[in-house]
This record gives structure tokens, sequence and C-alpha cells, in this order.
């Protein structure tokens, strides 16, 4: 396990989560460094998502601690922990699909809005100009997602791997300094995955955000991500880096199950052609 | 659709000039954030408010006295249809207490307004408009401040049916408190409109009264939907938007959900209670039974014939259930079984009733953008011809 050098973005520990008698996660525990793409990997229902779902706010765990650029912000509100500088893209699409993918952007800068009402409805002084410099900001998010064409198009009318990109657009126009992209290419063709892959560096690389993915598509995690957790049933597994996780043991009993004397009949794999599916 | 020509990047992000020289014959070109965010970005966009401004100062010398007050009622309605756009429409939480809202205006308005010397009512004896029209605005508003904690416990129907429990209350309120609202079957004058010493219900040297009630809610209109338009589309209009469309991403996203029922709930309240606060000052009379469900359903009816989250659609809407009476009057010559008068059955009461219900329907069906869609629809086809695709 390589250890980040620098202190780490996001420092998770034991954090468990139970829906009545169901324990969706047990015990997670992991850091994210400095411009670090951290990975998690697991099978359906392993409790990906609900990791997202405490760091972002909207689920409380029962235990644990998460603790962000140092300060404590479990059962903190999400829009105030989304201030602080975490984004998040969802993992079936999220978005104001009657707006337009402008004002989608824009919304992604909700929580630096200083300007009240009554500056809303004069449009003048401090409200006029916050908007135009909303408005240069997101242009320039238009430009890095190659967003130009669907600018003023509502985004339910969007094809599905655009909306993956302005979703990944409104998160960036929070200006986190962690990003969190639940299965950003989930869906996609080869075509719109390496698209997204190619963001996805660029954010980490260009942007210098610390990123933190779960995604299922194993080629595209093998190859970008700096460290890999695995977890099954909401246990962690192992964590390190994707080399060394391929080959744990651990990580190949979760994805294909124990070797049981089946007669032979059963071949062996490895993890990484078994579950690119 | 064409794309937005960027302003040449001068880095760092700096907002784009607002101003900026802009070619003629291209009207789609724009060469900074300023113009392409503007109110009217487009030349038609101008050339068609000018022309409606022009004809609507120029109507009231055109019509007949009963029409323009007509109109007025209209624009007053369209003041309040727009507040409740603005809750439901914008921000997605379904009232259907707006004539409790209503009510509060009315009410707030009369009492300042009202003559200090009644011993029977209570009156502060301001009539200056502005002093009553805020008054009745900001006390409603007051009342969207306490109710808007309910919207962040309950959503869809069940806010519904809430909100409707608010209009019960109100009649009660209204039927009850006789030293505010003069009790059932007597009622009491409403809020004068007095301008600069001038009694706008009282007709002048130079204009009838009807002219003057007109033009006052015509111009009056024409500010609060100005002001409406622009909540709409600064930060506050789209983080309503944000609620009605996906709570929980809003959140995540960074807006404050809790915050934006509650602006939502005030300044639907304000709105509400401005309009209440003019409409009886119409008619000068004001009725404890005015404020019931059927007069919330008006206003739901307006926002869903209009165009929901539209501005402009409220506007249509308001103007199209304050002309649709006028329209049913004229039915008992055509169809000779309904009856004008209120004691007989079918009567055009009754009809009128009946096509607030139908009109919903039949919107939500064909047309669930309301009269706005139908104008897009319009425009659409004439920017496209004389091609038909």
């Amino acid at each position: 396990m390589t250890a980040p050098a620098t202190a780490p973005v996001l420092e998770v520990e034991g954090v468990t989560l139970r829906f009545k008698g169901v324990t969706a996660i047990n015990g997670a525990t992991f850091t994210v460094g400095e411009r670090e793409l951290f990975a998690i990997i697991g099978p359906n229902g392993a409790g990906k998502t609900s990791v997202f779902n405490v760091l972002s706010g909207v689920y409380r765990p029962q235990e644990g601690s998460v603790r962000f650029r140092g300060e404590d912000i479990l059962g903190q509100r999400p829009n105030k922990i989304a201030a602080k500088g975490m984004a998040r893209t969802f993992q079936n699409i999220e978005l104001f699909e009657n707006l337009t993918v402008v004002d989608n952007l824009m919304l992604g800068r909700a929580h630096q809005v200083k300007y009240g009402m009554l500056a809303a409805m004069g449009w003048v002084g401090p409200a006029r100009r916050s908007e135009l410099a909303d408005r240069a900001a997101v242009e320039e998010i238009v430009d890095f997602l190659e967003l130009e064409s669907y600018r003023r198009f509502p985004v339910g009318l969007l094809p599905y791997g655009v909306q993956k990109r302005v979703e990944l657009g409104r998160a960036l126009a929070m200006e986190p300094q962690l990003l969190l992209l639940d299965e950003p290419v989930a869906g996609m063709n080869l075509e719109e995955t390496e698209d997204m892959a190619r963001f996805i560096i660029d954010i980490r690389d260009e942007l210098g955000l610390s990123i933190l993915m779960v995604e299922h598509d194993m080629g595209l995690v093998m190859d970008l991500a700096d460290r890999i957790m695995v977890v099954d049933f909401g246990v962690p597994i192992t964590t390190g880096t994707p080399a060394q996780v391929q080959r744990d043991p651990n990580v190949i009993k979760a994805y294909l199950g124990e070797d049981h004397d089946t007669g032979g009949r059963r071949k062996k794999q490895t993890a990484d052609e078994g579950t690119t599916s | 659709m064409t794309a937005v020509e960027n302003q040449p990047s001068t880095g760092g992000g700096e907002p784009a000039p607002a101003k900026g020289r802009r070619p003629l014959g291209r009207p789609m070109l724009y060469t900074a954030y300023g113009q392409d965010m503007a109110l009217l970005n487009t030349g038609a966009k101008k050339v068609a408010v000018a022309v409606l401004l022009v004809v609507g100062l120029l109507l009231p010398f055109v019509l007949e006295d009963d029409l323009l007050r007509l109109l007025a009622t209209g624009a007053v309605l369209a003041i309040g249809a727009i507040g409740l756009n603005l809750v439901t429409g914008y921000a997605g939480q379904v009232s259907l207490g707006h004539a409790f809202f209503l009510g509060i205006g009315a009410y707030t308005a009369a009492v300042v307004s009202g003559d200090p010397e009644d011993d029977q009512l209570y009156g502060l004896g301001i009539t200056f408009l502005p002093v009553w029209l805020i008054a009745g605005g900001l006390a409603a508003a007051a009342v969207g401040f306490v109710v808007a904690p309910l919207a962040s416990r309950l959503r869809g129907l069940y806010l519904a049916i809430v909100t409707l429990g608010l209009v019960f209350l109100g009649t009660h309120v209204w039927n009850e408190w006789d030293a505010v609202t003069g009790g059932i079957g007597v009622g009491r004058p409403a809020a004068d409109p007095v301008l600069f010493g001038v009694d706008l219900s009282r007709r002048t040297e130079v204009f009838s009264a009807d002219q003057q009630l007109y033009l006052l809610m015509t111009a009056l209109l024409v500010v609060f939907a100005l002001l409406g338009r622009n909540i709409a589309r600064s930060a506050i209009g789209r983080s309503f938007a944000a609620v009605r469309d996906r709570d929980i991403a809003a959140e995540v996203t960074g807006v404050d959900v809790r915050k934006v029922k509650r602006r939502a709930f005030v300044i639907s309240g304000f709105y509400a209670g401005c309009a209440g606060a003019l409409l009886y000052s119409i008619t000068g009379y004001l009725d404890p039974s005015s404020f019931g469900l059927l007069v919330s359903v008006q206003f739901v009816a307006m926002v869903l014939i209009g165009g929901v989250s539209t501005i402009s659609g409220s506007i249509m809407g308001a103007f199209f259930i304050a002309l649709l009476p006028r329209l049913t009057r004229e039915l008992p010559e055509y169809l000779p079984f309904l009856s004008s008068s209120a004691t007989e059955t079918p009567n055009v009461f009754q009809v009128e009733t009946l096509l607030y219900g139908l009109l919903i329907v039949a919107f939500l069906l064909l047309e669930p953008r309301g009269l706005f869609g139908l104008w897009v629809r319009i425009r659409n086809y004439w920017k496209a011809w004389p091609f038909s695709y």
C-alpha cells in the first residue's frame, strides 16, 4: 500500500452504516491524498454508493468519522459539505432536466452566490456582477468539457453520454477540492468511455483535484486509479495499487465466488477478465 | 440553435464586459455574456415588448370603461398568478392556499387605508397607495415565511392538502373577525387607491375612474412582472427550479433547500398580498366570502392554462381567466337552454366553473406548456416559415 505523500484530503475511519438489519457499510477506512485518484470497486450491492451518500451528507452513519481537510464533516447538511469543496456526480443522472446546460452548470456555483432576493429582483450591482462572473466561470467548464454545441438545450433532451458530461461539469463548476464520481462511464459506449477517461485524467492532472471514483468498468479503473479499495457486502476487503488488488486472492473470491469442488467444471479466471462486463 | 460566440478569453475567468457592439442582422451573435443574459436578448423581443407597451397605453382611449375595468382586474390577477407561479411553477411547491394570502393582503391594505374615525372597523387612515400596497404584500410575505417550514416536511399532494387547509382557516377568520372584515354579508370598504392626493377610483377632469385604474394596474403589472422575471433568471430562480426538479441533487450541489422553499413562499406571499390589496380597490368593496377555495382554483387554472414556470404565461393565463366570464355571459344568446340568472339551472355561472376544470384538463392533456406553449409553437412556425420543418 503506497501512502500519499502529503496530508490526506479525505480521511474515512471505521464508518458503519446500518438500515434496520442490513449493514450497508461495515467499518470502511481509507484516505484520499492530494491529487490522488482513489477508486472503490466491488460487486453490486457492496455499499459503494452508500459510501458516497455518507460522504456527501445524504446518509448519516451510526459509527465512524469522516474528516475532510482535517475537519469532521459528519452530521453536516449536504449543502454545507458541498460548500466546503466536495462535489459529486450520481450513478443515475440527477440533473435539473428542465433547465439548460448553462443553467445546470450555473447551479453548481449556487453555494457561492452572495446576493439576496432584493438584488436579484433589481438585477443591479452585485447580482448582475455575480451572474456575469459565474457565467464566465461556467463557460470555462463548457470549454473544458466540450459542451459548446449543447449550451442552450434543456438537459432532458440531450443524449445520455452528454448528460453524464453535464453532470461532471456541474460538479466541476462547484470548484471542489475533492470530486466524487459515481460510475462516470456506466452505460456508455466505447467512445464515450474513452472521452470520459480523458476528462477524468485532465481533471486530476490539469485541474489538480483529488478524485474518489466508484466504477464497474475494470479496464478503466485499473488504467486510471492510483489506489483501489475493494468492498464486498459493506466490508472492505483490501486496499492497494491496481496491480496489488488484481493479485489479491480475497478479491478474486469476492468477485467470482469460492472455488468449491465442482469437479473441475469451473475454470480459474483472473479478476480482471471475469469482471469486465 | 446557434452557438453563442465566446468572448476572446482574457484568462483568469474575468467577467466579460456587459455591453458590447452587436453586428446588425445577426440576432443570435453575442459578443459579451451580458448581451446573452439580457432580459430582451433579441431584437424581436425588444420590438414585441415595445409594441405591447404602446398598445397597452393606447387601449384606454379606445375601449369602453367596463372592458377597461375587466383588463385592470386581469392585470391584478396576473400579479397574483406570477406569485403562484413562482412558488408552484418555479419552485414546485404546490400551493392551494393562494386565496388565503390574497385575503391577508387585501385586509391588511384595507386596515392601513381604512377610516380611523370609524368605530366599527379598524383603520389607520394611510391612503397613500405604495404604503398600503407594500404593507399588504409584507403581511402576506410574513405569513408565507411562517407557512414555509411545512414545505420542508411535506411535498406534492400532502403539501397541497395542508395549504388547502389554510384557505378554510382563513375563511373562518374573515367571517368571524368583524372589526377587520366587517363580518358576513356586511363587508368593508377596500383600500383607496390614492396617489399623490388623487383618488384614482374617482373620475378626474382628464380620465374616467376605469381609465385611471387600468393605467395604474397595468403599470404595476409591468413592474411586478419585471421583478418576477429578474428573480426567475437569477441564481434564486435557478435554485427554485433545482429544488423542483431534483431536491436531493440540489442539496448536494450546494443549494440550501429549506432556505429556497422559504424564499419561494415569502416571495409568492408578497405577490399574492399585493394582488389582494389591489384587486378590491378596483371595486372598492371587500366581502369576507371573497377568499374561498374557488379563488385558489382560479389561480391554479391561470398558472396551468397560462404556462407553468413562465412569467409571460402567468400573465396570459390571468387575462384569459379574467375575460372568460365576459365570454360565457354571451353564451345564452347562442345556447338558449342556458340561463343568465343564477337561480335557474343550467346557468352561465355553472358553465364558467365547469370551464375552469375542463380547460385545466384540456391544457394538461394537449399542451402542458399552456398558452405560453401555444405561443412557442406559433413562434417556431414563423421562425422556419416558409419551410415547415
